[in-house]
This record gives structure tokens, sequence and C-alpha cells, in this order.
């Protein structure tokens, strides 16, 4: 109610409306709600009325509640009267209509209540004794356009505050968008997470200390050149990965391309070659197998059975079959025939030869069984492998080393798995077998392998001579290299060497240059460097004789002779032309010479044609007969053809004025003119600031470098793919305040809160930033 | 001589000859050079002396950084460039904001002030990797330095340096003409009676040689050593560095000189029939062909400053030509007999030009004014300049050399001389090299002339150790950086500036240019009507109505002027009657 008063005295509809609530106050009855002015109701809605009853029993109960407040006088208030008295079901009651509703009426009541305070009371008194009436309220149109001056004013205001920074980005050299743009790369669990609180004065000193020193506060944290560094590094990783996987798709696509291209080779000898090289690699790989991952071995060996077994059991290679009988027909004339029919022997004897292996390992595995191996089956293995050493997968070169090495294969082997173990006693036992197979005749499978890989023993023993060879040869260099250097020394001093070498090289070129000389040296010529040394010699000794003309005849005439006569020649003749005063009879020889043709005249002449040319000419306008008589051997009048003849302003000077033997084209290069700015640009007001912001070249050709960089830099720069969203306030804003901030460690404590006022996260931003659009 | 050559090597050869005063290396900096040339060299002894101090301010630097790293920096911020090198890259004039000029005027101002100034100081810091300086030749207290031999010299300098004096006896065909490559690796050799052969003449390396079975009467390499022109007897052909015939251009015939314009790719010839033709060779168009109607056309020069080409004309004058005029730009009477040859300096400043009055006169084409002239014996028959302003005349059998030719002191006396077994035909330096190229009747000299190439070559623009690949790519940025025909003209900056011609004299051009007129009002054509509406009559009727049309707005026009015309002259009359003095006759003045 405090308000009331102040309340009271802004509007009229204002006013009415605290009177009401006054009036509430008092226990009116909810007819008085029906009296108001229909224009201050503003408040009351169409649907209001509709549930109008429900509305005033609700309204009335809740006055009462607030009367009852009061204590006292809430007996009073349970009092019911009927609206049916004052207000007619059937009509409206036209009582009162034209009299005013007047305070007095409104707030008689007032005065007597008891509950009202003095105050309230005196106030209404007052209110009831002034007899000055409230101002109209404005009309619609003037409170709106009151109301569109604010608010322009305030908009305005707000807008401005953009001002800065849209004269900014408008002189900036560049602009570069999206604006916030966040730095590349995986981030640290603290600064994604916010950090937690420094508490303890400990934890304090200690983070002081820490930050003082610039060393990062939590351990995985980096100080920030640790942390530059540590990109650097990535990049570098980055690009060392991104050249792995480029060479790596290379090969990839390099095999697939050969698989390709082997693939649709139809040679079937080319084929076979093939499988036989699977063969052995698979080999191999299974001896590797054996010992790494000895139940895929196993897999591998049942299925080695298994093709052993169907081999047996078919007749395929065993020359029973159609083509294997005309083929016999054949082998006795044929040869082809007959190796085709021994390879097919060949191949079965090959398929079934591993049975024999295989019928082995049934004994080993009795053997097994007995749990304990026995020792001979260790011993007799390195003999073996020295026997056939190809079988192990590595190429052995010398003999003494295998030996070394073997055993101490085998024993770890013995200590590994026992299925391992029953591996290599496979694998033992069947190369003692084949030893003894090759000791006699050597199976036809390994035999190829063994030729091959002696065949390779062999190359490699001979590139090892050739090594030898070469070593001995190089000893032998050395040997050389060395007598001629002290050949040399002897020869010359070292300088004289340096110089002598250098003079080669510069003939030579380069590096090849010293492997030419070891070359010739090698050749054993030590006398090589003789004649190379003779001509420098010669020099020398010319040099220090004062003539030697025999020498040079070979090139030319000896110049000095010439020379004086020619130079005393020259000397008489230049001192009189540099005055201009050039000798009689040479003036009387040009004249005899150039007599017919006046140059000079000529080119005069010329220059007057040229000049006349030049000039404007005058127009003639004057029309014969006009005024006066016309036909033919009349000239139109003097004072005529003055009057109509129009002058042309005079040309501006020539540039050849004062030069007489030079003539000067005026005209103008039109060629050049759709080349050269014709109007000048906005915001200069003479062609002289024009012309001097132009006059130096951005090319590369006239700059260096970083000055074209910074000529040509181009004026926005975007992101490719990037989204460019438009700038929100806390951008500039924050821009202007805080940059330095985004780089500080996450934990922070009391001392820098500005900075962590800045370091929010990114992410956090941009969800606020969302947040404001959406609003 | 350019030739990054060990300085180590260099000095003990030189050091190991007796006959030391023969010649002095460019690399051994001594006073007597600069007390020699102290109008040349100030300038590069204040560079030296800065070079110096800042060479000891940045040891002093280190030093105070090992010592005491918290010692201030005694020499804080960038080393300070000197003036005279600032001023060496200057370009124009700096251009101040007027007092009362716009934001957005100011701004534009300032940014390219700033920039061009970052232009200038940039390059004069990078100014410091142009270390080499050129080489000169020094005589003896009384000796004169024509009167050292070739032989002498080569026996003096280093072997590389003295492998570069050699002859070539090739007396059966004739006097030679030459060109270098722009680089100068490669020379071409035309000789007279139809021998063509291109060497890579520091290594001795024969590319070509044919033998054209034509007279021959230039050679000329074109953008690249892989092609050259030679002008026959009738036809101008080119062919490739292997002597293979590319193009026989029939429309370029009787050439009797050639010039190659390398940054239009235009290869300029000029005939016996008095034709200047031009010919694209990147396109293979011929560009302009420009009768001169001034005889035959044997003396022929290039200006590299601004690719305008000098001919020679036999009546004592000299005409200036560029592709896009068919008149000559300059034409200026330069001797009394004919002209029999000229050469332009690199630097477009100056022009040499000797005739058959015996004369050798040098011009400053800027100005298109005499410098001096001097009166040879025997009149230079060809005339050469080479990149460091070395004047080589060659009269007879002679070939003169001389220093600053191009200067403000006269021609006084040959700087080096040498006489050749025939006369001489055509000389050219070498590019990059000391070395002067002569060609004569007994075959081809190459002679050495200390300081005579420019020691600090462009590697993107001319580089004479290029391998194929950077060729390759110089080619094509060549290409793309291409000037166009129609910028020749004599000030090259003139592109850089505002066309400042009225609306009326570039619409008349343009109309020339078109061949019709692009903004004229197209005439008044009647629509045809149908029944009977479109009779001559009234079709008549029509046109004059539009033609009055017309008409009458010229006419409203027109008194429009006058209107406005006598009301200037009115407000004169009364300005003047107010100032004026009264007269008798004012009185009757109302």
């Amino acid at each position: 109610m405090a308000k009331s008063s102040s309340l009271q005295k802004t509007t009229l509809s204002k006013g009415v409306k605290v009177t009401f609530t006054m009036a509430a106050d008092e226990e009116e009855l909810p007819d008085d709600e029906e009296e108001l002015p229909i224009d201050d109701e503003e408040a009351i809605s169409a649907s209001e009325d509709e549930e109008g009853s429900d509305d005033e029993r609700k309204h009335n109960k809740l006055l009462e509640a607030i009367s009852s407040l009061g204590g006292r006088n809430r007996k009073k208030q349970n009092e019911r009267s009927e609206a049916s008295v004052q207000v007619s079901e059937f009509s409206v009651n036209a009582e009162g209509t034209g009299e005013k509703v007047n305070l007095s009426d409104l707030l008689g009541t007032v005065e007597k209540a008891p509950g009202t305070s003095n105050k309230t009371k005196k106030q209404l008194r007052n209110l009831q004794n002034s007899k000055e009436t409230l101002e109209l309220p404005l009309n619609k149109q003037q409170t709106e356009k009151i109301q569109r001056g604010i608010a322009y004013e305030k908009t305005a205001q707000e807008v401005s505050c953009w001002n800065n920074i849209i004269v900014q980005n408008r002189k900036a050299e560049q602009v570069v968008f999206p604006l916030n743009q966040e730095p590349l790369g995986p981030k640290r669990v603290e600064q994604v997470v916010a950090g937690w609180k420094v508490q303890t004065p400990l934890e304090q000193e200690i983070f002081r200390l820490l930050h003082n020193n610039s060393q990062p506060a939590v351990d995985p944290v980096l100080t920030p050149i640790e942390e530059a560094s540590l990109k650097a590094m990535s990049l570098e990783e980055a690009k060392i990965r991104r050249a792995e996987l480029q060479k790596a798709r290379a090969l990839q696509s390099y095999y697939e391309a050969k698989a390709k291209r082997e693939k649709k080779i139809k040679s079937k000898k080319y084929h076979r070659v093939q499988k036989k090289a699977r063969r052995k690699e698979f080999l191999k790989q299974f001896e590797d197998m054996c010992k790494t991952n000895p139940e895929v071995a196993l897999e591998e060996l049942k299925k080695m059975e298994l093709s052993r077994m169907t081999e047996r059991m078919s007749l395929k290679h065993q020359n029973k079959g159609k083509w294997a009988k005309s083929k016999a027909i054949m082998a006795k004339y044929d040869d082809s025939a007959r190796k085709a029919m021994q390879e097919q022997l060949q191949m079965n004897k090959d398929l079934t030869q591993k049975m024999v292996v295989l019928s082995d390992d049934e004994h080993e595995s009795k053997d097994e069984e007995l749990e304990t191996v026995p020792d001979f089956v260790n011993d007799p293995e390195p003999i073996i492998d020295s026997v056939n050493p190809w079988m192990k997968g590595q190429l052995t070169r010398e003999q003494p080393e295998v030996r070394c090495v073997t055993p101490e294969e085998a024993e770890p082997a013995g200590e590994e798995h026992e299925e391992e173990e029953l591996l290599g006693e496979f694998e033992r036992k069947r190369k003692l077998r084949q030893a003894d197979e090759e000791g006699s005749t050597p199976a036809e499978e390994n035999a190829e392998h063994a030729s091959e890989v002696v065949g390779e023993d062999v190359v490699e023993i001979s590139d090892k001579e050739e090594n030898d060879d070469k070593e001995e040869d190089e000893e032998e260099e050395e040997v050389d290299v060395s007598e001629f250097n002290t050949l040399f020394k002897l020869m010359r001093t070292e300088k004289s060497q340096e110089g002598q070498e250098d003079g080669e090289g510069l003939l030579d070129e380069g590096p090849i240059r010293v492997q030419n000389i070891e070359d010739l040296e090698v050749l054993g010529e030590v006398f090589e460097p003789q004649p190379t040394v003779a001509p420098s010699r010669p020099q020398t000794a010319v040099a220090e004789t004062p003539s030697a003309p025999t020498n040079k005849k070979n090139k030319e005439i000896n110049l000095r002779e010439v020379l004086t006569k020619e130079a005393k020649v020259i000397k008489v003749p230049f001192l009189p032309t540099v005055v201009e005063d050039e000798h009689d009879e040479q003036i009387s020889i040009i004249k005899e010479a150039f007599a017919g043709d006046d140059v000079i005249s000529d080119f005069m002449k010329d220059k007057r044609k040229q000049e006349a040319a030049a000039r404007p000419k005058v127009v003639d306008l004057t029309l014969p007969g006009w005024g006066e008589w016309g036909g033919v051997g009349l000239k139109p009048s003097r004072w005529k053809r003055k009057r109509f003849r129009v002058k042309m302003p005079p040309p501006p000077p020539r540039q050849d004025q004062k030069l007489p033997d030079v003539i000067i084209s005026v005209k103008r290069n039109a060629s050049l003119a759709p080349h050269q700015v014709s109007h000048l640009p906005f915001p200069f007001e003479n062609t002289a600031q024009f012309e001097s912001c132009i006059r130096t070249p951005i090319g590369p050709t006239w700059n260096t470098q970083n000055v074209v960089k910074k000529m040509t830099k181009p004026k926005v720069v975007t992101t490719m793919g990037a989204i460019i969203e438009p700038m929100v306030k806390e951008d500039f804003i924050k821009n202007r305040t805080t940059t330095p901030a985004a780089k500080g460690p996450a934990i922070m404590f009391r001392e820098d809160k500005g900075a962590r006022r800045g370091a929010k996260r990114p992410s956090e931003r941009n969800q606020r930033r969302s947040q404001k659009r959406k609003k | 001589m350019a030739a990054p050559t060990p300085e180590v090597l260099s000095s003990t050869h030189v050091e190991k000859k007796s006959k030391q005063k023969v010649s002095k290396r460019y690399w051994e900096e001594t006073k007597n050079t600069e007390q020699k040339k102290p109008e040349e060299e100030p300038s590069k002894d204040v560079q030296n002396q800065n070079e110096a101090t800042v060479k000891e301010s940045s040891l002093k630097r280190k030093k105070g950084e090992s010592d005491k790293p918290v010692k201030e920096d005694p020499f804080p911020g960038q080393a300070p460039i000197p003036t005279e090198r600032l001023q060496k890259f200057q370009r124009g004039e700096k251009h101040k904001t007027p007092a009362g000029a716009r934001r957005k005027l100011k701004e534009a101002i300032v940014f390219s002030e700033s920039v061009s100034e970052l232009a200038q100081k940039q390059a004069a810091r990078y100014d410091l990797l142009l270390p080499e300086d050129a080489g000169f030749l020094e005589g003896d207290e009384g000796e004169d330095t024509s009167t050292i031999s070739q032989d002498d010299i080569a026996d003096a300098v280093d072997i590389t340096s003295g492998s570069k004096y050699f002859n070539l006896h090739l007396s059966q065909f004739g006097p030679y003409r030459l060109d270098y490559s722009r680089n100068g690796r490669h020379l071409l050799l035309g000789g007279k009676k139809g021998h063509v052969a291109c060497i890579d003449w520091q290594s001795k390396d024969l590319m070509c040689e044919m033998n054209v079975m034509e007279t021959v009467n230039d050679v000329k390499w074109l953008h690249t050593e892989a092609m050259f022109a030679v002008a026959q007897k009738k036809w101008l052909y080119i062919y490739d560095s292997k002597g293979v015939e590319l193009h026989c251009v029939k429309k370029f015939n009787d050439v009797l000189k050639m010039q190659f314009l390398p940054y239009h790719f235009l290869l300029a010839t000029a005939s016996a029939t008095g034709f200047l033709q031009y010919l694209d060779v990147s396109v293979g168009k011929e560009v302009a062909a420009i009768g001169t109607k001034l005889g035959r056309l044997d003396v022929m020069a290039q200006n590299p400053y601004n690719a305008v080409v000098h001919l020679g004309h036999p009546n004592g004058t000299v005409s200036l030509w560029s592709p896009n005029q068919r008149e000559p730009l300059v034409k200026m009477l330069c001797h009394r007999g004919a002209v029999r040859s000229l050469t332009v300096d690199k630097t477009g400043m100056y022009m040499v030009t000797s005739g058959l009055d015996r004369k050798l006169k040098v011009y400053d084409i800027r100005a298109f004014k005499p410098l001096h002239s001097c009166f040879l014996p025997a009149g230079a028959s060809c005339l050469s300049l080479s990149q460091k302003g070395l004047l080589s005349a060659a009269t007879g059998d002679v070939v003169q050399v001389y220093k600053n030719a191009c200067g403000s002191s006269t021609l006084s006396k040959p700087y080096m001389a040498h006489r050749l077994r025939g006369q001489v035909c055509g000389v050219a330096y070498c590019p990059f090299e000391d070395v002067l190229g002569i060609g004569h009747e007994q075959g081809f000299t190459s002679m050495i002339v200390p300081g005579a190439g420019e020691p600090n070559f462009d590697a993107l623009d001319t580089n004479p150790y290029r391998s194929f690949k950077q060729r390759q790519e110089w080619e094509v940025k060549a290409l793309l950086e291409k000037v166009q025909p129609e910028l020749i003209g004599l000030d090259p900056g003139q592109l850089g500036k505002v066309d400042q011609a009225s609306f009326e004299q570039r619409h008349k051009e343009r109309v020339e240019a078109l061949g019709f007129d692009p903004l004229a009002k197209e005439k008044f054509k009647p629509i045809k009507k149908k029944k009977g509406r479109s009779s001559a009559g009234s079709v008549e009727k029509r046109k004059r109505k539009v033609a009055h049309e017309d008409q009458r707005d010229i006419i409203r026009q027109s008194v429009q002027e006058k209107m406005e015309r006598q009301k200037e002259l009115e407000e004169k009359s009364k300005e003047k009657r107010e100032l004026g003095v009264k007269t008798t006759l004012d009185r009757f003045r109302k």
C-alpha cells in the first residue's frame, strides 16, 4: 500500500486500479467490478467473462482470506448477500446511471474502517481535496513516436559498440575467417575439464613456485616451450608417417599391378617355374613354422598328408590315363613326350615321397609316447645340417660357422615345447633320410634346390673371389699411390702440386677427376703427371723470360710491335678530335665525299614538313555563292573568308623545339591506351597521387620474396569448408581483453583470475554463442 | 671471368708470376683502383666501409652475448642500411599525404608508401648478396694498357680465364657474324658464305655445324640456346641447336640485320628493301611490318631499356622505331655521311654511333643530345658496348676497347687494342664474362677484356650455370611474363601513368581501331505499316517528324548555350563597368 501513493499520480487508469484494490480491501461487493468503466478494464479478458461466476466466487474467497488476516472483524466477513436484490435477473437496473462515480463514494468507508492507517487516510483526503484534473494521456501516435525515439536511442547505443570493430576490420590489411579458430590437434584433459582448485596453503605455495618458473603444474602438462617443440615434432612425425603411407600405398599398387600382369601370362613354363618357387617358399616357411607356430605347422602337415592320400588313391600321375598312353606310344620317337611322361612320374614320386616322411613320424609318435628323447636324436643333427643346410631355410656360407651355431640352436629347441621338439625330430629324421638318399641318389625335389643353392653359392664364392681380387687391387693401388706420391713430392713442392691438381680440376670437372687419376695410377703410369707438369713449367719460364716471341707465334703475331705503331697513329688524331677541330684536309676530303647529298638541308626540310603536318589545320567554312555572286572563276570575298575560317588553338610546344638535329614524333601511342588507366580511381584526387601509389612494382622480379608476399596478401582469408558464422559480441570483446590467456595452464590459483576468465574453453564459448543465437 | 673461381688458387697463380705488373685481378682490392677512378667508386667505398662497420657491430654483438647475457644489446634492432644503397633502389619520389585529405585517401597513400619503403629497404638489404666486383687491367707506370697483348694477359690470369682467349681459324667461309646467347654460354657463328656453327664456347663443345649453301647475312639466338635465326640470302630461317631447320619464314625476305627483344619474344629484322619487321617467336606471328622508306637497312641496334629498335641510314640519320607506330618515334641526324654502326648502352642512356665521316659520337638518348664526338682515322665499322660500359670499336683489322666511353669524360686513348688477321665483321661482348667476341674474315677471336662483363648475374633471369630443367622452367616463366608488343615505346614507365587523353580523342582512336563508331546514333528507320499507310509520302512524313524532333533538340541546346553565354557576358560587362573608369559617354547610360 505504500506504493499506492506514488502510483496514483502516474496515470488515471492506474489510479482507478489502485482505488479498486483499496475498495476490495474494504470488502466491497463483487458488483463493484462490474461498475468499473469498461475502458479501464484492460485486464479482464473474454474468457474470464465466461467463467465469471466461478471466478467471482474465488475472488471473494480470496478477499475474505485477505481481510481475515486483519483478525478482529473476521466474523463480519462471513455475511452473505444475495445478488438478486441489486441485480435483477431479468432486467438491468438503471439506477444511478447518470451519476458519476466519485472517489468519496468509493472511499467513504475507508475513513470509518479501523484497520486503515492514518497515513493512507491522509493521502486519500489529500487526493479528495485536490481539485486539479489529471492530464489526458497522449494519443496513440505520439506515444508510439516517443517510444520509437527511445527505442532508437537504445538500439543505436547498443549497435554503436560494433563501430570500432567494423572500422578496424575495414582498415585491416587482412581479415581471417572464421574468427575464433580453435587450435588444431588434440587437447589435454586438463584443458578440457575445468581445473580443480588449489586449496591448502602448501599447494598454493607449490603452484606459485611452479608458476613463477613457468613450469607445468600437473605432471603431463608441459611448459609452453616444450609444447611448441612437441608440436614441431608431431609435424615431422606426421610427415614421416604420411611418407610411409604413401610408400605403402605405392607398393601395394605395384604388387597389384604385378599380380595382374602375372595372372595374364599364359606360358606354361612360366607357371611351372612359379609353382616350383612357391613350393620352395612354402617349404621354407614350413621350416620356420615348425619352430615358431607348431600348431599351424601340424595343420599343414595334415593337409600334406591328405594330399598324399589323394595322390596315392588316384591314378593321376601314374601314366595310366588316355593321354599318358598316347604319349607312351610317342615316347619312343618324341623327346618332349618322354619328358612329359617323366615329369608325370616325378610328380607322383614327389607327392608320394612325403608319405614316406610321414610314415616316419608314425614311428616318432611311438617315440613320443616314450616321452623321453634319447640323446642320440640330437647328436646327428649338426652333421645333417651341415650336409644340406638349405633345408634349414638359411644359407650357410662357411661350414665352421654353421657348426658352432647349430648346436646352440638345437639345445634351446630341446628345452622348448614338446610339440616343437617333435616337429624338430620329424625334420631331422627326414633330413637324415634325405641325406642318405643324396648319398646314393639324391631326391629330385631337393636336388633342384640343391643345384640352385649351390649355384648361388658358387656365385657368391666367385663374388668373394672378386672381392678379394679387388681388395688386392686396392692394396696394389694404395702401394702405387704411395709410390706416386713420393715421386710427386720429390718432383714438386706441395703448393705447386695443389695448383696443378686444381688446374686439372678446372678442366676435368669435379669428382670424376680423382677417379681418373686413380685409374691412371692403377695403370701404373707413373710418368703420366710429368706431361701435365711440363706445360706449366714452360709457362713460368715464359713469364720469367722478358719476351719469347717464338712461343707465341703459334697463336698470333706479336702485338707489341703492331700496337706501338698503332698507338701513335691513334694518339695523334685523338687530341684534336676531342676539341672538335678537324684537320682542313680531312674536312675537304669529307666535303668532297659528300658533295652530292646535302644531308643537313634534307633533314631540315624533313623536319619542317613534320612540324607542318603536326600543326592543326585551319578549317575553312566558307560557302561560295552565299550572299554574293558565285560561279566558275569567282572566289568568295576576302571578308567572307576571314569571317568563316575557324582557327584551331596552337598545339603544345614540340619536344624537339630546341633540338635542331632531332625530330620527335608527336603521335600518341594509341596501342598503349587500352592498357592504361583512363579514369582516376576512387580515393585519389589527382593523378600524381595515384601514380605514386602504383610506382612500386609488385612482382617477384623486382622485389624480395617477403615483400612480394606482403604486397599480394589477400584481403580476406577463409579456411576451406569452415562455416563462417556471424560475429557475436563476445568475439571481439574477448579478443580485445584477453588473448594470451588461452595458452595458460588449466589449473589456476587466486593470483591470475583474469587469466582464468579468459581461459574459458572455446567449446564453452561456442555453447554460449549458440545459446545466444537461439535467443 | 665472373665465374666463381676459388680465390686461394687464383692468388697463388698470380703470385707465381714475376710479371705481376701485367694485370690486376678484379678480386684484388687495391688502393690504386680507387685512386684511379675516384668518380665512379666513392659510393662503393662507402658501402664497403659500411659493410665493415656492420660486420664489426655484428661481431661485437656476438661477443656481448657470450660474455654477459644480461647486458643490454648495444646495437638493438636491425642493422642500419647506408643511404647510398637505399638511394640505389629508390623508385620515384615519395608522395606526402595532402593536409586535408579524406581518410580513405590517406590510408591508401600511407599504405602504398609503407610498402614501397619496405620494398626499397629489403632490396637494399639483399644487395649484400651481390658481392662480386668487376675487374680491370692496370699497367705499370708509363705503360699503356693498350700495348699489353692478349697472350700476356692469357698467361697472367688463371687457366680457366686464360682459356677464354682463343682463335678459331675459319678462313674458308668468309667474314663471320656472331652472337652470344643471353646467358653467355653459347656462341653462334655465321660465315658470310654459309657456314653456321653454334658452340658452347666455354667448354669448346660444338653443338652443331653446317653450311646452309647460301649467303648468311646475320645470325641471332632466340630466347634460348635451343633455337636460332639465320638471315639467309632470300629468307629468314630458324634452326634448332642441332641444326635442324625448323622454319623458313618467307614473309621475312632479304633480311640484313636482326635483333631479338628477349622480354617481348620479338625478332626484329631489317631488310634490304627497307622493311622493319617484327616476328613474335612465341606464337610465330608477324606483329608488325613497317616500311621505313629509308632505303637499305644494314645498321641496327636495340635499346635494352625500352626495346626500341635503332636503325642507321645512309643519309646519316638514326631512327628509333617501335612496332606500334608506322613512323619513327625519333629521327636524329648523327653523321654527315652514312651511319656505319651503332650500339646502345644497357641502361638505355647512351647511344654510340660511327659514320662514314669517320666520327664516333656518343649520344645521350634521354635528351637526344650528343655528349661527345671524336675522330677515328679509319672510322669504326663495328661497335659494341659491354654490360659494364666498355666500348669496343673495330677499325679495319684492329679492335680497340675504350673505357668510360659513356661518361662525362671524353674518349682519350684506348683501354685495350688487339690486331686481327682480317677485316672485322662483327663484335659482341659476352654477357657475364670479360670476353669480347670478334668475328672477322679469318674466323673468330675471343679476346679477354678485363672488366667488361657484369660480375653478378640474376639467376632467375639469365643464369649462365643453369641446368636443362632450370632452362625449361625459366622458359615457361618467361613466356608467362612476356611483355606485349603494344607496350613498346620510348618511355617504358608509360604504363604506370594515367591516360590523360580527352574522351573525344580516345573515342576517335577507338573508332579507328574498330572501324566503326560504337556510340553512333542509329539512323531512324520507319516501321513498315500495312493497309496502305506505308506509302512513300507517309513514310517521308514520319521521317520528317523524327528529323524535326532531333533538330529541335539541337536548337534547344544551342539556344540554352547562347543564353548562358550572354549571361556571362553581361555579368562580365557589369563587372567591368563597376570596375572601369567612367567616361563621358556613361551619362547616356541608364
